[in-house]
């Protein structure tokens, strides 16, 4: 069995004394890693692609868990698990695409034990890079870890491991923000600007903030959205690529749009759509003129590299083929 | 010895056999043919079963071993010095400290416990550690420093067909030339005559198809643990499924005695061929426990065990099939490239396989085939579940459909008119009593609606058939002797209590089961009343091991020899008390019978006392030794069997064109396994056969790094040469239930004279032709043929498009 290397640890009781420790820590040079249902970080530990000093286990912080409704938001704490997030009557009734996307995370254990925060930050996702120290040495390690050459982009200079994670993608389509807690105190910011394009670490989370809520704006108008993940299990396996899709309607004509195609590279891309406002979107035939476009338009801006141990131009083809699902997902007629 | 077997062809499926197990009980069969529990299938579900890994010894130490980053190279320096001088580490080994060759084929011994000299691909392992827990070991093997010097890595059968004349391109310096492991070609009859023929008046097809290895992916990985006690006697206990040839080469490796060599099998957790062989752990657990005087356990992680391999090889295969105009097979011409890894492990015998397993079900007129396996710098391929033979099965029966394509004959029906027959001497020499190919047929055909659904399908959606045969074991030992290749002890006593003693190894398949069944039939006793004891070479008498679907065969024969001993002597003492013939004393439901008088009855374990009393100590062996001869040419028992089983598949497919995924909706199998002692199992090895077929098809895809390719210059990023791509179960994708579809088995019952109450083997044959059943599907769906194996998305959109622009140009 794979070992984990030895580590301290430690079981905060509130939010504030989570913080303090992380900010004790690390001004003590001692790294840390924040954990809660550990799906991501105990096989990152195992393949000593993460080597913390202390683990902060935040699992036990009371007041993270749940979903509230303050009349202009779902307020979402950090340690909600992605399967209670699935069966949330709020979320399934606000945020179907999110609760679509919660549900197609990994496999019922895992998302038992996978929280929202944790899905959020989840590592980047490379070949070369989620693999055993052993055939990491064999390979002459990567830049993202141990090693300064990239193996996805002859001469690459920049990490580009993917973005994997399923909420994020819908959660950007629905301009949801982020509670982060640090220290000094709490900061809410767009989960747009959370993201950045660098594969090696792809938030702007720093090493003593903690992730404790996120809020999702609920809908004005007449929403659809959906969510389409392309994998070749029906279980387990980590998005080859991720299209979320919203479109509100008012007065029978697009006022919104969003569309986030991820799995790509560290920062999930999100496409111009604002080109689609004010188009006319209740008959059958509008709704599939609006989504042709967007095909076009995300196939010729989503060009996949070979991060993920699938055929590129494969991978390519299927843009379009996920576009069309997470709209036939939006609009009800998902085969 | 052998009862006649007169009961004739029968097809059950799910709905029938509690009918069928009612009639059984009023013949007295009552253990035969029942619908029961396996015996250890209470103790798997619940956890209390202890496998290799869960056993634990007092002062037990941990082993890791360093192994190789390069894919072919020189050690030109070990350095243990750090590591050994490491708290807690008790013993670190290298390849001078185990010597000698060993190897499961007599004749191909070419590896070394750990490397000496040279390193053949990345995860050789080169050096072992024995220490005081798993993390002391790994920073010892992380503190070990090889110095290599890079040679050429030689990654597939066409770099390695024009290297290895030099040391610098030889993989294994056991190839006498260049870097073939072994070659075959072998001819019967007139094939270039008869293709002459075909071309003139029939059909003829070449084709080629490329087969991508697989792995065996067993749940539980390798793990074993050595100790050496007082007196100088070392126990290696094992999850292995060749107990018997773990014993004879860690004795040779060692230096030991055989009979100061134990080895123990305990539970394993699934084989299917990768566990058939020494491993590197056995000879490290061994060797370090007889350095530092205590246990040592090595359970290898799971990417070790991808390194471990012996999987299913990569096959490039050329076919040449020619028929007459009415569909009658005249000639079958093959030619196959072998990609081996770096070490010979079964090779030799692969080579032959897949030639020599082809000639039944459906027969050909002449027959003609060149196999030549070689030697690359990756994990050594070797026997996984229908060795040899699943890939060259897979090219013929898609070959079969294209010739009923061009001939305009219904697949099933092509096949029922090249059907071998009965009691056939096949065109290689090798005699198969029976084959109940027509029986499994029409069950797939009826059950699937063929005759109304096929080629009339709307497009994107098929229905594909495929058929095959397997052996049921082999008539020679893979060491020549004369000895019997298993044997069985059964002791009974006053208690009422059987205990059947068997060398067999049960890696889920249920011989353990088998032995039960047995015992119930011929001695009557209740199964609660059998006890089994498997595979310790202390205690149980020699099995040969758990490979080409020998062990029901040859493990039943013995164990039938034993037990009709036994009764024979109990019912000898009871006819003496009720003074009546001793045919006339029936065993059965825990009682003693009178045939003729339905007042008299006594429990079995009063008949058991009656025959303690009269004969004392009761006990009995049985073995069983082939005697079947294959063809009198070089090569000719190989692939030669006792008894050949019989399978059909019929598979239903929906091809998304916008995708490539090819669904695969439902799959009905039929296999004739003679008779089938447990049908619970029988069905479970047919179930989890198909499903492992359905895997290779669409998802198992081994692949490697490959760059630079031979001859080109090493950039920064050389290394990746070799690397397997995603040594986990999480990048080497194997279905989930999800992913499974409905599998429909039915199980044909085509009694041989070879086998133990007719039965014939049930654990790799219904693996075959599940592959080339889904591969026909597409084409009815879709129109495609599909040649390389694995049909991934990308693969099938690819040729869908390609498809979609020639059809297009076609209009123009």
């Amino acid at each position: 069995m794979l070992r984990m290397d030895p580590f301290l640890t430690e079981t905060p009781t509130s939010v504030d004394e989570a913080v303090a420790l992380l900010a004790a820590h690390q001004a003590a040079g001692r790294s840390t890693k924040v954990i809660a249902g550990g799906t991501d970080v105990v096989p990152n530990l195992k393949h000593g692609l993460f080597d913390p000093e202390v683990i902060v286990h935040i699992g036990r912080v009371p007041g993270l868990k749940g979903v509230v409704d303050d009349g202009g938001h779902l307020l979402i704490g950090a340690l909600t698990t992605l399967h209670d997030l699935s069966v949330h009557p709020l979320v399934q009734q606000h945020a179907s695409g999110l609760a679509r996307a919660a549900s197609l995370v990994a496999g019922p254990q895992l998302r038992r034990m996978g929280t929202l925060g944790g899905n959020l930050a989840l590592d980047t996702r490379c070949l070369f890079y989620n693999q055993t120290y052993f055939w990491r040495e064999a390979l002459g390690f990567c830049l993202k870890k141990d090693g300064s050459l990239c193996h996805v982009v002859a001469g690459g200079k920049k990490c580009v491991a993917a973005a994997s994670n399923d909420t994020a993608t819908m959660l950007l389509c629905l301009d949801a923000e982020v509670v982060l807690q640090a220290p000094t105190g709490r900061r809410t910011m767009k989960l747009e600007d959370f993201y950045v394009a660098n594969g090696i670490k792809n938030t702007v989370l720093e090493a003593v903030d903690l992730l404790v809520q996120v809020r999702v704006p609920k809908a004005a108008s007449r929403r659809f959205e959906g969510y389409a993940k392309l994998r070749h299990r029906n279980a387990i396996d980590y998005p080859l690529l991720s299209v979320g899709l919203r479109v509100d309607v008012d007065g029978g004509v697009v006022s919104a749009m969003r569309c986030v195609v991820s799995a790509l590279q560290a920062r999930p891309h999100k496409l111009p759509c604002d080109a689609w406002i004010g188009r006319a979107f209740e008959h059958r035939q509008e709704r599939q003129d609006v989504v042709d476009g967007l095909k076009q338009l995300a196939f010729a801006k989503c060009v996949p590299v070979k991060n993920l141990a699938d055929d590129v131009v494969w991978r390519r083809e299927m843009v379009r083929v996920l576009v069309q699902r997470a709209f036939d997902e939006a609009i009800g007629e998902a085969s | 010895m052998t009862r006649p077997i007169s009961s004739p062809v029968r097809v059950f499926d799910h709905g029938s056999t509690f009918e069928d197990a009612a009639l059984r009980r009023q013949d007295g069969d009552h253990g035969l043919g029942m619908r029961r529990r396996k015996i250890d299938g209470h103790d798997k579900a619940t956890g209390r079963t202890l496998y290799a890994d869960d056993l634990s010894f007092p002062g037990m130490l941990q082993a890791k071993l360093k192994r190789s980053t390069r894919a072919h190279a020189r050690i030109l320096s070990i350095d243990v010095s750090t590591a050994l001088a490491m708290e807690g580490v008790f013993a670190v080994i290298t390849g001078n400290d185990l010597p000698a060759k060993y190897g499961i084929i007599p004749w191909t011994r070419d590896e070394t416990a750990l490397a000496v000299d040279d390193v053949k691909y990345i995860g050789d392992a080169i050096a072992a550690v024995a220490a005081v827990d798993e993390e002391t070991a790994n920073a010892a093997v992380k503190a070990i420093v090889v110095e290599y010097e890079d040679l050429p890595a030689i990654l597939d059968t066409e770099t390695a067909k024009v290297t290895g004349q030099d040391a610098r391109t030889k993989v294994n310096p056991f190839a006498k030339k260049g870097n073939i492991t072994k070659g075959v070609e072998l001819s019967f009859g007139d094939v270039e005559g008869n293709l002459e023929r075909c071309r003139s008046e029939g059909v003829v097809v070449d084709a080629d198809f490329f087969f991508q290895g697989t792995t065996h992916a067993p749940i539980e990985p390798h793990c074993a643990i050595g100790t050496m006690d007082e007196r100088g006697v070392l126990t290696v206990i094992s999850s292995t499924q060749t107990p018997h040839y773990v014993h004879r080469d860690l004795a040779h490796v060692l230096g030991l005695p055989e009979a100061l060599v134990r080895v123990v099998q305990p539970p394993v957790g699934g084989g299917f061929g990768g566990k058939s062989e020494p491993f590197t752990l056995e000879f490290v657990v061994a060797k370090l426990s007889m350095i530092t005087g205590r246990p040592v356990k090595l359970l290898y992680t799971r990417e070790e065990v991808f390194y471990a391999h012996r999987g299913r090889h990569p096959m490039q295969m050329h076919y040449t099939v020619g028929a007459d105009r009415t569909g009658k097979l005249l000639a079958v011409k093959s030619a196959i490239d072998i990609d081996g890894g770096a070490y010979a492990s079964f090779g030799m015998i692969t080579a032959y396989y897949a030639g020599q397993l082809l000639t039944g079900p459906v027969a050909f007129n002449s027959y003609a085939f060149n196999a030549t396996r070689y030697y690359t710098n990756k994990p050594a391929c070797g026997p996984k579940r229908g060795h040899g033979s699943v890939q060259p099965r897979f090219a013929f029966e898609v070959v079969l459909d294209m010739i009923a394509e061009k001939s305009g004959i219904d697949p099933i029906e092509l096949r029922r008119r090249n059907f071998a027959g009965d009691d056939v001497l096949l065109i290689n020499g090798q005699q198969m009593n029976s084959s109940g190919l027509i029986e499994c047929l029409d069950a797939v055909r009826t059950a699937s609606g063929w005759d109304q659904r096929r080629g009339k399908l709307p497009r994107g959606h098929g229905l594909g058939v495929a058929c095959s045969m397997y052996i049921s074991g082999t008539n020679y030992p893979i060491y020549p002797n004369d000895m019997p290749q298993s044997g069985v002890q059964v002791k009974l006593d006053r208690s009422g209590r059987v205990t059947m003693f068997s060398g067999a190894s049960d890696i889920g398949q249920g011989p353990g089961s088998a032995l039960a069944v047995i015992a119930m039939e011929e001695l009557g006793v209740l199964q609660d009343h059998v006890r089994v004891v498997l595979s310790d070479s202390d205690l149980t008498p020699v099995d040969l091991g758990a490979y080409s679907s020998r062990v029901t065969l040859m493990m039943g024969h013995a164990a039938l020899e034993a037990c009709r001993t036994l009764r024979e002597q109990v019912q000898d003492a009871v006819a003496t008390i009720w003074e009546c013939r001793p045919d006339d004393v029936l065993l059965g439901h825990g009682k003693a019978w009178h045939a003729k008088d339905t007042g008299k009855a006594m429990s079995t374990k009063e008949a058991f006392v009656l025959a303690e009393e009269r004969y004392g100590t009761l006990g009995a062996v049985g073995g069983y030794r082939t005697r079947e001869r294959g063809g009198d040419y070089r090569g000719g028992t190989i692939g030669a069997s006792p008894a050949y089983s019989a399978t059909a598949h019929i598979a239903e497919v929906k091809v998304c064109e916008r995708s490539g995924r090819i669904d695969v909706v439902k799959v009905w199998v039929a296999h004739d396994c003679g008779r089938a002692l447990s049908p619970v199992i029988v069905e479970g090895q047919i179930e989890g056969s198909t499903y492992m077929g359905i895997a290779e098809v669409s998802m198992e895809n081994m692949l490697y790094g490959n760059y630079p390719k031979y001859g080109e210059t090493p950039g920064p990023d050389h290394v990746r040469a070799g690397m397997l791509l995603g040594p986990s179960l999480l990048d080497y994708r194997i279905p989930t239930t999800l992913d499974t579809p409905p599998i429909e088995a039915f199980i044909i019952e085509k009694p041989d004279r070879n086998g133990p109450y007719g039965a014939k083997e049930a654990g790799e044959g219904p693996l075959h032709s599940s592959i080339p059943a889904v591969a026909n599907a597409v084409f009815d769906a879709v129109g495609l043929r599909l040649t390389e194996l694995p049909f991934t998305p990308a693969k099938v959109l690819t040729a869908l498009k390609k498809q979609a622009s020639s059809s297009s140009k076609a209009a123009e």
